[in-house]
């Protein structure tokens, strides 16, 4: 079964765009990243399938449910975490679990209480007095202390410090082999190639790609660094060239064969070629987009 | 109800000091008239005589030396415009508090439907001006048998009752454009004290009647109840249309729009 898929969904607020035409599958059961620069869309993405944003155009089905005409079957099924939480003044953390559970009308007292522990967040806490971690993490205990089939996690990780990251990554993954599935938005790369399944990237609107972040990260492009050539090297399929004192470093795409053939033209003193790391691979994304613009 | 309640319990400190401001207000108002009677008396042919001036208060046609007409046009006032402010900045808060605060994406990504949220929301709402009314007119009543002065019961009570509704009324009519704006405060008392002054010109010119069916005070005006023994029927059933017509609003834009 499908938990997210999306048709050409598209978002304008007035004239200014949201996103163009997204279209996105998520099995059931996936651990899924969604990439993008800030702006690029994705919180209007998220929005939108939590019911918050009617679409322009285009569809959107959550576990085959449509995401207007059966809401209300859907919002049982999501936790959403929004990437700013904001709780109502003068209440206390309990208090904001309780009236949660309340409105799902779930008894989740025992699943809070143990994710408030493992979060290290004091429940009798007043919100105005939390600090931004620890918002962040009543907004991760809400979205998370009702067991839901689906989390749709806005930049999840904003706020908290790296233990709280990984305490928090251990949580998801826990649920994921429950058989919940997860769907994360983040511009930080190595979160989403240290957990995701699959990812896809959207910049301004659209969906570049979609896959297995093991596919993306494999795509046969490589890192080239010389030492010692005078010059920047005239090879074809080079992208993000930078030269420093006589150390030339580029990202390769073309056919490996050629690149030897190329380099043994060359003088220089010292050559390596490696994998770029999930980082590079994505800013040669977004690059490659621009320059085709 | 869990919205309802959460509501009340949200503003009921609020709720509770706009009470206590009001009916502490009233209760000196009804209390000193013992001691303004003997003046009242003399000044009463002055009060009633300073043409557009006596007009605009209604005092041309009352007299401050009795009780029920003193409460009419003085407590009339103080209620008025107090419980006009109440209901406004209560109903304009209503719906945009959630955006303003960026609460709404909490809110109404709970498995509960837009239309309940804003059912339950008017629900404390209308309570709330409800419970302002019964605790303010209980006090005000309790001063005014402690001063043991003549005064026609059934006359009050119909005056507490004309401005329950007129702040139902406004209460509502801001909760109209509380779907629409994000920060109405301004909007919402400008409404309501905009209304009084509509009022008060209706009373001065007979050239500007007309806004008598427009404006919430036109049903309250004392000195019509106090004469009539009746709060208006049309005019107070044009009021309560336009309260219906900015709820069926309020319904509709929070069901159709993009929440921030």
């Amino acid at each position: 079964m499908k938990a997210i898929q999306t048709e050409n969904l598209t978002k304008f607020y007035g004239k200014r765009r949201g996103i163009e035409n997204v279209s996105l599958t998520v099995e059931e059961g996936d651990f899924f990243g969604f990439i993008g620069p800030n702006g690029a869309g994705k919180s209007t993405t998220i929005r939108t399938l939590t019911g918050l944003l009617f679409p322009s155009s285009g569809s959107a089905e959550i576990f085959g449910k449509d995401i207007i005409s059966e809401k209300m079957d859907i919002l049982s099924d999501i936790g959403y975490l929004p990437s700013e939480t904001f709780f109502y003044s003068g209440m206390k953390v309990r208090d904001i679990l309780k009236f949660s559970a309340a409105l799902r009308r779930k008894d989740c007292r025992k699943e809070a209480e143990s994710l408030c522990e493992r979060l290290a967040l004091d429940p009798d806490c007043k919100i105005n007095e939390l600090s931004l971690g620890n918002r962040k993490k009543t907004g991760i205990v809400v979205a998370l202390q009702h067991k839901p089939r689906l989390y749709i996690l806005d930049e999840p990780t904003g706020g908290l410090d790296p233990l709280m990251q990984q305490e928090f990554y251990s949580i998801l993954k826990e649920r994921n082999q429950e058989g919940a599935t997860v769907f994360l938005s983040s511009h930080i790369l190595s979160e989403v190639s240290r957990y995701c399944v699959h990812a896809a990237v959207i910049r301004e609107g659209n969906i570049l790609v979609s896959d297995s972040v093991e596919k993306l990260a494999h795509t046969g492009i490589k890192r080239v660094v010389l030492q010692g050539t005078d010059g920047i090297p005239q090879i074809p399929h080079m992208s993000n060239v930078e030269c420093q004192n006589g150390c030339v470093r580029f990202l390769y795409y073309g056919n490996q064969e050629n690149l030897i053939r190329f380099l043994s033209e060359l003088s220089f003193t010292d050559v390596s070629i490696t994998d770029p790391d999930f980082e590079e691979i994505f800013m040669h994304y977004y690059q490659k987009e621009k320059n085709e613009i | 109800m869990t919205i309802f309640f959460h509501e009340l319990k949200r503003s009921r400190i609020s709720l509770l000091i706009w009470t206590a401001v009001l009916a502490f207000m009233m209760g000196i108002t009804v209390l000193i008239f013992p001691q303004m009677k003997p003046q009242m008396s003399q000044m009463e042919n002055m009060m009633s005589d300073m043409g557009s001036f006596s007009a605009a208060f209604g005092m041309d046609k009352m007299s401050f030396g009795r009780f029920t007409d003193y409460f009419a046009i003085e407590c009339g006032n103080i209620l008025g415009i107090g419980g006009a402010i109440f209901s406004a900045i209560f109903g304009v808060n209503m719906l945009s508090n959630e955006e303003k605060e960026h609460t709404a994406e909490f809110l109404y990504v709970h498995p509960v439907s837009r239309f309940r949220i804003v059912t339950e929301k008017l629900a404390a709402l209308v309570a709330q001006v409800v419970v302002f009314n019964t605790a303010v007119a209980a006090i005000s009543l309790v001063t005014v048998a402690s001063i043991g002065e003549d005064s026609d019961i059934s006359v009050l009570l119909l005056l507490f009752l004309a401005y329950m509704l007129l702040e139902l009324e406004i209460a509502m009519i801001c909760f109209g454009i509380s779907a629409f704006l994000q920060s109405g405060i301004g909007v919402g008392i400008g409404t309501s004290i905009g209304m009084y002054f509509l009022n008060i010109i209706a009373n001065i010119t007979e050239d500007a009647k007309f806004l008598k069916y427009i404006t919430p005070f036109a049903y309250t005006e004392g000195a019509d109840i106090i004469k009539n023994h009746t709060i208006s029927a049309t005019y107070l059933l044009i009021g309560m249309c336009m309260a219906l017509v900015a709820v069926v609003i309020a319904f509709y834009r929070i069901q159709t729009k993009d929440l921030k």
